[in-house]
């Protein structure tokens, strides 16, 4: 499916979303409060069947979180869209989506430490690769610093 | 000629006209000990160094070559190893136990080798049960690895340990039920008895078809029964890291190590005489010429190298399959196994009271 | 994050399965709560070889960066290496020469026969076979000699550049990649004979570690472990990268769901990188074996995305970069991580010992779980 046709199925979904063409594929922006019926939708539509989601990552823009989300549909190869939805950096939450593409249950955790991403209604947040007492220590965030451990280049 | 029973008479007429009948049982006990701890240790090291060498031959590599010739003192280093090391006993272990099921192993595999007759008129103990002596004795060996498995304290150990209870009981039927197939063909559980009663032909030869099934389901059970691979699920090392022996080490682990490769020479020992003879030498018919020449052949080499044989056989499968899986295990006795030999007992009962084998 | 150890409330046993286990080749940590030999839940417990590549990469330029992606996964660095390269390409918009492309192609076919041929050994040790281990490493063995002639190093190459590849190959190099093609083609077969068809081996696969197709695209599997699915994923079909698309080979897809399927989707997968290879090795193009790139590389600012297909999936690398000589977040879709979350679901209602041939299906290297 051409970007333009897939920036008109989802705009029909979701009138609020912007769009960015500039890179590979279309980037789509949402709020996050309309993230998890939008992702049902995108999921579910009978057209698009974004059923593959084969990259759940955030950016740390110092001012805020993004979420990234690159989906696909093993119907069409050639569906890919890239959600974003940007996040309080001070308060960092969103809508799992694990119970849509159960992939996400270990991408989420992994953001979460990572990024300090809260996942609500998540069936499992802890921490995945940090051991224990690494809560609320989020290594990935720009600003992270461990006096002890590490090292620069 | 010379015979090794050639030698134990003339041992014993010697002890006894220098001295009275009592003294000379006691020493005469006391060397057949010695000889059976010596016995054990050559068999341990010869057995270890065998494996490894048909592993590797099987392998397509060269195995151990570097200590002593071709790499033939391996095992002597390697026992010396295991002398030397820590004996570690776990924390929350039960001492007790723990260290007394290594040898309860061992002496249930000495107790083996009782009865069985390595050369002609060369046996420590000529039982009138010898059959029921060795299926008797060799169901204590699993009382100690559940011992192991308990005592260690181990979750790996504690599954270890069930899963070859399980699989002992389950396949000493089998091996019973195939050992009694020789015994209703012999008619006697003297395994001398079983031994002379093929000095015109092997059973495996004689006994037709029944005798070839009973073979063929004695070896996968006693495979089974000495927890060696494909049936290997105590230990089941990519599963349960070493099974109801993770926890030990140094020469309690060898004991256990030993242990199992003297079993599966006894067991080796034991099918050898009951299916091929025993020291019985290789004979065809009326080729007086050929039997003559078999008859010069010493009777322990013919013994030696009919478990040697069956030995290679366990280690080729060892290094042949993969493992099964503890239900398919069970099935493969409860349901196949089991029904087969016991319609083969029957089979054979009609074939020795009708005299159709030769 | 470790459970007490002993039983929980109902009575099952909770075991950890590594990290230091004969069965996780590596260091990954499972928590499996057993009734009896039952497996009710499976928890994988990652991070004990968790070295934040995606952190160092911040700090790295784009020449350095490729290089520390050998290190995920190790089996398959040379295709590692590719995807990255193949990103920084992207976004310098930087033309490969056609000779450099053959190669990349050859040798990435290559590490995915090495590292399929080892995952064949250690998957047949896993559920207790130990020949075919050594029989698997003697093939392994002759690609190693030849990585080692053309770029110096057996395991983790680092023979890419972007634009090319950092040397010529070596003058020997089509001979000894005939030669092993010829002698491996005697010993491809053996694979079949000494452990496909063995009855044990049948019993212990078929029907075991069920994924539906459904599941497998939701938990995200990619490469061999979806292909036995039934899952249309091949990277070099679905989006071909270098010269994929002028090649012929067949993405190869079982329908079986089981452990067996997955088996053998990866031993057809290696008959077909050997067709790739003996298709490519008389055809090297004459040229150079290096585009010409500038000693300083600067991705303009935008986000990038590339993807090859792994020995064990699809890797993607995700460059979001701010336009200067290192990126400014790097992420790689990593395919081992997205397939071990599915090994919940596999091994639940299984016995524990089926759960150690899942494990071997899945293909798990663990530095490229935790990278």
């Amino acid at each position: 499916m051409e970007k333009e046709e897939l920036k008109l199925k989802i705009t029909e979904l979701n009138t609020t979303a912007t769009f960015d063409e500039t890179g590979e594929w279309l980037n789509v922006t949402v709020d996050a409060k309309d993230w998890l019926p939008f992702a049902h939708q995108l999921r579910n539509d009978p057209v698009l069947v974004f059923n593959y989601l084969f990259c759940v990552t955030c950016i740390d823009w110092k001012t805020q979180l993004t979420m990234v989300y690159h989906l696909s549909s093993t119907h069409d190869r050639s569906n890919t869209v890239v959600i974003k939805i940007n996040l309080d950096r001070n308060n960092p939450e969103i809508e799992s989506v694990s119970s849509i593409w159960k992939t996400a249950e270990f991408h989420e955790r992994e953001v979460y430490e990572m990024f300090g991403v809260k996942f609500l209604n998540h069936p499992d947040l802890r921490l995945l690769i940090l051991p224990d007492g690494w809560e609320g220590k989020n290594p990935m965030l720009k600003d992270f610093d461990d006096p002890v451990n590490m090292i620069r280049l | 000629m010379w015979s090794l029973s050639g030698i134990t008479n003339w041992v014993d007429q010697w002890l006894n006209a220098t001295f009275n009948p009592t003294l000379t049982l006691i020493i005469e006990m006391v060397i057949v000990g010695v000889c059976v701890i010596s016995l054990f240790a050559v068999l341990g090291l010869v057995l270890v160094i065998m494996e490894r060498k048909v592993s590797a031959w099987m392998q397509i590599r060269l195995g151990p070559n570097r200590v002593g010739p071709k790499g033939m003192l391996q095992s002597f280093a390697d026992t010396l190893k295991l002398l030397v090391k820590e004996g570690f006993t776990p924390n929350g272990a039960d001492k007790f136990l723990f260290n007394l099921a290594p040898y309860l192993a061992i002496i249930v595999a000495m107790l083996l080798m009782a009865p069985i007759a390595f050369a002609k008129d060369f046996h420590m103990w000529n039982l009138n049960i010898g059959v029921l002596y060795v299926s008797a004795v060799s169901s204590i060996s699993v009382i100690s690895i559940l011992m192991a498995g308990w005592a260690s304290n181990n979750k790996y150990s504690l599954m270890g340990a069930m899963r070859s209870g399980a699989q002992i009981v389950s396949y000493e039927l089998s091996a019973g039920l195939a050992i009694l197939t020789i015994v209703v063909l012999t008619g006697s559980l003297n395994l001398n008895d079983i031994i002379q009663s093929q000095a015109n032909g092997w059973w495996i030869f004689k006994g037709h078809i029944p005798a070839i099934i009973a073979f063929v389901i004695f070896i996968i059970a006693v495979t089974a029964e000495t927890n060696r691979a494909p049936f290997d699920l105590a230990e089941a090392e990519s599963e349960l890291t070493a099974g109801f022996h993770t926890e030990y080490s140094g020469m309690k682990f060898a004991l256990f190590f030993l242990a199992e490769y003297v079993n599966v020479f006894i067991v080796c020992a034991i099918g050898a005489t009951l299916f091929l003879g025993g020291w019985m030498p290789f004979h065809i018919g009326n080729w007086q010429s050929f039997n003559h020449v078999m008859d010069f052949i010493p009777s322990s080499i013919w013994f030696m190298g009919k478990t040697f044989f069956l030995i290679f056989l366990i280690m080729w499968f060892r290094w042949t399959f993969p493992r099964l899986r503890i239900d398919q295990l069970l099935n493969l006795e409860w349901k196949y196994l089991l029904p087969i030999s016991m319609f083969n007992i029957l089979l054979v009962t009609a074939v020795a009271i009708l005299g159709w084998h030769f | 994050m470790v459970e007490e150890i002993g039983t929980n409330t109902d009575g099952d046993l909770l075991i950890n399965v590594g990290p230091q286990h004969p069965a996780t080749h590596g260091v990954l940590h499972l928590v499996i709560t057993l009734n009896g030999e039952t497996i009710k839940k499976v928890e994988p417990h990652l991070g004990y070889i968790h070295r934040s590549i995606e952190k160092m990469c911040e700090s790295l330029t784009y020449r350095q960066f490729i290089y520390v992606t050998s290190r995920m996964d190790y089996l398959s660095a040379h295709i590692n290496n590719h995807a990255c390269a193949l990103c920084v390409e992207k976004g310098m918009q930087i033309e490969v020469p056609a000779r450099a492309q053959v190669i990349r192609v050859i040798m990435d076919e290559l590490t995915r026969i090495a590292s399929h041929e080892l995952w064949w050994g250690a998957m047949a040790m896993d559920i207790g076979a130990f020949t075919p281990f050594f029989h698997a490493f003697r093939e392994r063995e002759s690609i190693n000699d030849i990585m080692e002639e053309t770029c110096g190093a057996r395991l983790t190459m680092n023979y890419m550049v972007p634009g090319g590849v950092m040397a010529d190959l070596h003058p020997d190099f089509q001979k000894k990649v005939k030669a092993f093609i010829s002698f491996y083609k005697t010993k491809i077969d053996e694979a079949d004979e000494l452990l496909t068809g063995n009855i044990i081996f049948q019993n212990r696969m078929k029907g075991v570690g069920i994924l539906t197709k459904e599941d497998a695209i939701s938990y995200g599997c990619t490469g061999p472990t979806a292909r036995g699915s039934g899952v249309r994923c091949d990277i070099r079909k679905i989006y071909p990268y270098e010269i994929y698309n002028t090649l012929e080979f067949d993405e190869v897809i079982e329908t079986g769901c089981d452990s067996l399927s997955r088996y053998l989707v990866r031993l057809k997968e290696i008959k077909q990188s050997l067709r790739i290879v003996e298709q490519l090795i008389d055809n090297i193009p004459e040229g150079d074996f290096q585009a010409k790139t500038k000693a300083v590389l600067k991705l303009p600012k935008g986000e990038f995305y590339s993807r090859v297909e792994t020995a064990r999936g699809e890797l993607g690398v995700y460059i979001v970069s701010e336009g200067g000589t290192t990126p400014y977040r790097i992420k790689f879709r990593s395919p081992g991580f997205s397939n071990l979350s599915a090994l919940d679901k596999m091994a639940r209602g299984s016995k524990l010992g089926d759960l150690v041939a899942m494990m071997g299906t899945l293909d798990l290297v663990i530095p490229d779980i935790d990278r």
